[in-house]
């Protein structure tokens, strides 16, 4: 099944197959019944609260948030490349944060490279900066990335809590990724651009930035009192929506496409088969290989497993295997996997091993990347960024406490 | 006579500059711009990560394809504007120092730029692409300084010898 999500023959949804096979495990008792609705009842709320995210940052997008973005930078920038990674680094680490690493990839990162192409300088430091951001930079809160969510629904911490303990992480392995852009990119950096033309005052999408602002907060509150963040999410897209719907760059179908149902119902069933996989002998298998000390050693250890299994798989699936093996051994734990598999996948092209041998085999686009530029950028970044990530969350929960 | 002149961002008014000032009046003068696949692949890349989110034409590595088919033309445009001079402007795809080469094979001088670390004058003044541009390059290089060019108080003392 997980090949076939990386394949994806005929232009299939996922979940076209991934439904059937947890019908399946389901049908032959691989998994009882009450487990696999147990499985589906947990991620409900993630599910949710991935939807409206999504929706949220489609609206955003009608309401020109990611223009204005690309408008600032350029601004910011005034022609010098150097100037304009920081901007990028910084746009891309908060949109990842707080809009999820999805708002990243799709929508700023075609924004970033109009930017550069605008402002005169080589797009390509700032293009892989986003796309490694869009990993990197997902790690400070429970609602950056999916993977975040089933930790955080696992790992028992309140909202705040989490973004506490992951926020000196977060910085330090964005800190690590930028000094190596700086040196690796230096000649592309260095290569200047034409002074700038006089742009046009950008436009201030007030009323977007202040609904991310509003819905931000709403997540710290509505932990307080054990509200999910999936309604609070949903409201932030309702006001957009209200706002945005009367033919202001959207329509009531962008909308609905943009919650992506059939890649919900697939986070749904991957979750089923999964569980299955992992209760029929994976877990035995990988109990072995999870260290059990919760002190920096195993956080380290614990990091590196879900970083090779992130390359190997995909960070999704692996999450789904690591996180019941890793939560008796306390948050500590469940944030070093979060930290493997959110870093790791930089180190691939396409995040995967399993997703890169399928395109090299499909030749999907005819002229691939070069991969050895690629691959000697992720194997600069991923392990030195990763180790001090964990070095980071080591002293966060020596001070903070898990 | 032909000259081809190779446009990259950031370094490119050097180069057609120097154009304007070497090349004699009436030669066939090519300006050349080629679009390396990296950058769109890196969208298609980052995009194939997303596991399950289907949707092909949400895929930022396709919108990027066109942003660059766009970028690349404004470029050349504004490249034959400070020429001033009658030109052809030519746009190719590929893996960029292989192009650059194979575009310049008819030709009789190729204009780029020194676009390296140039902080350290050196061999790593000359960046990877036109290293290999210079090397294979099948007629001759008029490689110039995207700045003014450093004077001779830039060269270290010679070596001692005892």
């Amino acid at each position: 099944m997980l090949a076939f999500a990386v394949m994806r023959p005929w232009g299939w949804a996922e979940a076209v197959v991934a439904v059937p096979a947890a019908a399946v495990l389901i049908g032959t008792g691989a998994v009882p019944v009450h487990q696999a609705a147990a499985e589906t009842a947990r991620l409900g709320p993630v599910v949710g609260f991935l939807a409206a995210v999504l929706v949220l940052a489609h609206l955003c997008d009608a309401e020109g948030l990611f223009r204005a973005c690309g408008d600032w930078m350029a601004r910011a920038a005034a022609a010098k490349p150097r100037r304009l990674l920081v901007q990028v680094f910084v746009t891309a680490a908060l949109i990842t944060a707080v809009l999820s690493l999805d708002a990243t990839v799709v929508l700023l990162t075609p924004v970033v490279f109009a930017t550069a192409a605008r402002v005169g300088v080589r797009p390509k430091p700032h293009v892989y900066a986003c796309t490694h951001l869009s990993n990197t930079g997902s790690l400070l809160l429970p609602v950056s990335n999916l993977t975040n969510l089933l930790a955080y629904a696992a790992s028992g911490l309140s909202f705040t809590r989490f973004a506490a303990l992951m926020g000196l992480p977060w910085l330090v392995a964005i800190a690590t990724e930028y000094a190596v852009f700086r040196r690796f990119f230096a000649t592309d950096l260095g290569a200047g651009a034409p002074p700038p033309g006089a742009g046009q005052p950008p436009e201030r999408p007030v009323f977007a930035l202040a609904t991310v602002a509003g819905t931000l907060i709403g997540f710290v509150v509505a932990s307080a009192f054990g509200v999910p963040p999936a309604w609070v999410a949903a409201a932030g897209a309702l006001v957009l929506a209200a706002r945005a719907l009367p033919g202001r760059g959207t329509s009531p179908l962008a909308v609905v496409r943009a919650a992506a149902l059939p890649f919900l119902l697939f986070v749904l069933a991957l979750g089923v088969v999964v569980r299955a996989v992992v209760d029929n002998g994976l877990a035995r298998a990988l109990d072995d290989l999870i260290p059990s000390g919760a002190g920096l050693l195993g956080l380290l250890g614990t990091a590196a497993v879900a970083a090779v299994l992130a390359n190997v798989i995909n960070n999704l699936p692996a999450v789904l295997v690591l996180l019941p093996l890793a939560a008796p051994a306390g948050s500590g734990a469940v944030l070093a996997v979060l930290l493997g598999v959110n870093i790791g996948p930089n180190l691939t092209y396409a995040g995967s091993l399993a997703t890169l041998l399928w395109r090299r085999v499909m030749r999907a686009h005819r002229t691939e990347v070069d991969l050895g530029e690629f691959t000697r950028l992720g194997l600069l970044t991923v392990p030195a960024s990763l180790v001090l990530a964990v070095v980071a969350l080591w002293v966060s929960l020596r001070v903070i406490g898990g | 006579m032909a000259v081809v002149v190779w446009v990259v961002e950031g370094t490119w008014p050097a180069c057609v500059d120097a154009a304007r000032t070497h090349v004699p009046e009436g030669t066939d003068i090519v300006l050349l711009h080629v679009s390396g696949p990296d950058v769109p692949g890196a969208g298609h890349g980052a995009y194939a990560g997303l596991l399950g989110r289907g949707h092909p034409e949400l895929d930022p590595g396709t919108r990027m394809e066109r942003l660059a088919a766009t970028s690349a033309e404004r470029l050349l445009r504004a490249a034959a504007e400070r020429l001033g001079r009658p030109c052809t402007r030519v746009e190719r795809a590929g893996r960029v120092e292989r192009e650059v080469v194979a575009a310049a094979e008819r030709a009789d001088l190729l204009v780029l730029a020194r676009d390296g670390d140039r902080t350290r004058l050196g061999p790593r003044s000359l960046g990877h692409t036109s290293r290999f541009v210079v090397d294979h390059a099948p007629c001759a290089v008029l490689l110039v300084w995207p700045e003014p060019a450093p004077d001779l108080g830039t060269i270290p003392p010679p070596p001692h010898h005892p």
